[in-house]
């Protein structure tokens, strides 16, 4: 390039840059990113609101979904979802949150049925996800509420029943945040509490992965 | 005690303490055999014989003699390790950036390995115009770069029924700090164009856990960032290449990895990790949801259980602090269980959302000491202690332990986890 086309070029690239920023000020676009089709976003668009947004036609009974739970979930989760090993549990629990051992399950303190829809539909069977389709999905959802006793055995799950699904810790969420709930302010800094006694020690638990840096 | 002649005093007189005191013993890492062939008077072979070329390791590493540096898991917390999780060395680190490979790991579906040529984002829901942007396309706009640390909820979760995991790593090393380079989400919703009724935001990975997290919209226009580097070079995979979300001083559950769709909304979606885990439960057994914020905390990295004391006299105590709410203000050190209190010095630079270091001028006599810091943010939020944060949440919420940690030196300068009253 010659030096002249060079400035001419460099004055050319200026004025667009100037143009683009002034844009953006504007909140206006930097023209960037493609429109996304109906059909591209159709493929990702996978998930299920609590009202039911997302929840595509199809449908499913836990009688049906038996055979689906004993051959894809039933090796991590247990026949009857009581879980083998570390896997976890999908059933019980009910009447434990206020209890020293709070079992939190699908029975005992999911709010909403949308959730496990949802959840099952994104990454279960846990290593091959997304592989169940929206009818099995329907029933082996049906199939892990009947196991809590959510469902009757021939109730047909679809878009318009899920949401009505009655969950029985639907209300036991705080939605507010209410920290901070711990004194604030200027902290104290001398003669702040009486004696004081080791509670807890670590060490005879002995529960620290043995290695280099222990 | 002042740095200086006391401690020069210490130093020469030192090798004689050190067989007496934890060195080499239990609680402690391994201390290297000494060669006295690589030490003056001597001439060692580093100083004779050539080193390797340039190229020898295009992609540099630590130091063989560093190879303890490393992160490490709890087998026994996870069913299996592609839904698990392992935590950085703090008790190695110095100043307030993590390297990368050395920060923490958490996935819910394994490590997702995502060509960025295949990569997309989409922004759809309401917006008046859905996108799919491409890595090149996000790497076009204005990039910004911030330091931000980032803290799973659960960092200390094994704590809150009492002191368990002897260790610095075990109790905190779910926190990292690097800086980050990306787009503000601002840029890219604008670009979309958000519709008068959102509120709220879907984030979506592109994992096999396909994790998802509802954000509210006015933190998505606030601070949020979609990054694609860290520390200079692009996402590590374990973080998230090529696309990750970043919400600043929110927990890290948050910060959707493998980014690759953001759906706008009217209210939040109640994903399983918004329901079933990363919620609260109070004593009463009701759980607190949409707990984002991660509170001030601090941590004494030096000494702890992996670095006891070796010597009597002069050690500069230290640490790191931090806060989701902003810059960290203060950091006080207590020697005697939380009764007397002294400012640490903080390290600069202090910035807000970000790991801070701070450190204390030490002359240890070689008495049993119970070591604690307490950091203070900017709003004047307090780090409470454990005993506090019981009285008000119980035992059982899992998440969400901030509380003052509690280091026993013991004479023989061994250093145990422990809690307190
Ligand atoms: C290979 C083992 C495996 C199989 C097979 C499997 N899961 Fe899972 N499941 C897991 C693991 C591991 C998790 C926890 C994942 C995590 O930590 O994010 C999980 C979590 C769940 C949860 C959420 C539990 C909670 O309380 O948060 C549900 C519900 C579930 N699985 C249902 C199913 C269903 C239905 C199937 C069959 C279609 C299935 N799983 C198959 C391993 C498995």
């Amino acid at each position: 390039m010659s030096r002249s086309r060079k400035v001419a070029f460099l004055a050319v690239a200026m004025t667009l840059v100037a143009a683009a920023s002034a844009a953006a000020l504007g909140g206006e676009r930097y023209g960037l990113g493609q429109q996304a089709s109906p059909a591209l976003i159709a493929g990702w668009d996978i998930d299920a609101r609590p009202d039911g947004q997302g929840l595509p036609p199809g449908q499913g009974t836990a009688a049906d979904g038996e055979a689906v739970f004993v051959e894809r979930c039933a090796t991590c989760h247990g026949e009857f979802g009581e879980a083998v090993g570390r896997y976890p549990v999908l059933i019980g629990g009910s009447d434990s949150l206020a209890s020293s051992n709070p079992v939190k399950t699908v029975g005992s303190y999911w709010p909403y049925a949308s959730t496990l829809w949802d959840y099952i539909h994104r990454a279960m069977p846990f290593g091959d996800a997304q592989s169940l389709s929206v009818d099995e999905t329907y029933a082996v959802t049906a199939y892990v509420l009947y196991l809590n006793d959510l469902v009757a055995e021939d109730f047909v799950l679809n878009r318009e029943s899920l949401p009505k699904v009655d969950m029985p810790n639907r209300n036991g969420f705080i939605a507010e945040d209410p920290r901070p709930d711990t004194p604030v302010g200027t902290p104290c800094m001398a003669d702040c509490k009486g004696e004081t006694k080791i509670m807890f020690k670590s060490k005879p638990l002995d529960v620290t992965p043995e290695g280099e840096s222990n | 005690m002042g740095p200086g002649v006391g401690r020069r005093a210490f130093i020469s007189g030192g090798a004689a303490l050190t067989a007496g005191l934890a060195a080499g013993a239990a609680g402690g890492r391994i201390v290297r055999a000494e060669s006295a062939a690589g030490q003056p008077p001597n001439v060692p072979d580093w100083s004779r014989y050539l080193g390797a070329g340039v190229d020898a390791v295009p992609y540099g590493a630590p130091s063989a003699h560093e190879s303890e540096v490393v992160r490490r898991t709890v087998e026994w917390l996870t069913a299996t390790p592609e839904s698990s999780v392992n935590f950085t060395p703090l008790q190695d680190l110095h100043g307030f950036v993590t390297p990368n490979g050395l920060c923490f790991e958490r996935h819910h579906g394994g490590v997702a390995e995502v060509d960025p040529a295949d990569h997309r984002l989409v922004i759809h829901g309401l917006v008046d115009k859905p996108l799919v942007f491409t890595m090149d396309d996000l790497k076009r706009f204005p990039p910004v770069s911030r330091f931000y640390f980032l803290e799973c909820a659960a960092n200390g979760g094994m704590e809150w029924r009492g002191a368990q995991l002897n260790s610095c790593q075990y109790t905190h090393g779910m926190v990292h700090c690097v800086q980050w380079t990306g787009v503000p989400l601002k840029t890219l919703l604008d670009e979309a164009g958000l519709k008068p009724k959102a509120k709220w935001l879907l984030a979506e990975g592109a994992d096999a856990a396909g994790m998802t997290r509802s954000v509210p919209l006015h933190k998505a226009l606030d601070d949020c960032l979609v990054a694609y580097s860290q520390n200079g070079e692009r996402l590590r995979p374990e973080q998230g290449y090529p696309l990750r979300l970043l919400v600043p001083g929110w927990e890290g559950n948050m910060w959707i990895k493998w980014l690759r769709r953001i759906e706008v909304g009217d209210m939040p979606w109640h994903t399983r990790e918004e329901t079933s885990k990363y919620t609260d439960v109070m004593a009463n057994g009701k759980a607190r949801q949409f707990t984002w914020v991660m509170d001030a905390k601090s941590v004494i990295t030096d000494p702890c259980p992996e670095n006891p004391m070796r010597h009597k006299g002069y050690h500069p105590i230290t640490g790191l602090a931090w806060s989701g709410r902003g810059a960290i203000k203060q950091v006080d050190v207590s020697l005697d269980g939380g009764k007397n209190w002294h400012t640490a010095r903080l390290d600069t630079p202090v910035l807000s959302k970000c790991l801070t270091r701070f450190y204390l001028d030490w002359n240890w006599t070689g008495e049993e000491v119970l070591l604690e810091s307490r950091a203070m943010d900017e709003t004047g939020y307090v780090q409470p202690s454990i005993v506090e944060l019981r009285r008000v949440r119980g035992r059982n919420s899992i998440y969400h332990n901030n509380s003052i940690q509690t280091w026993l030196v013991g004479a023989n300068g061994e250093v145990e986890n422990v809690q307190i009253s």
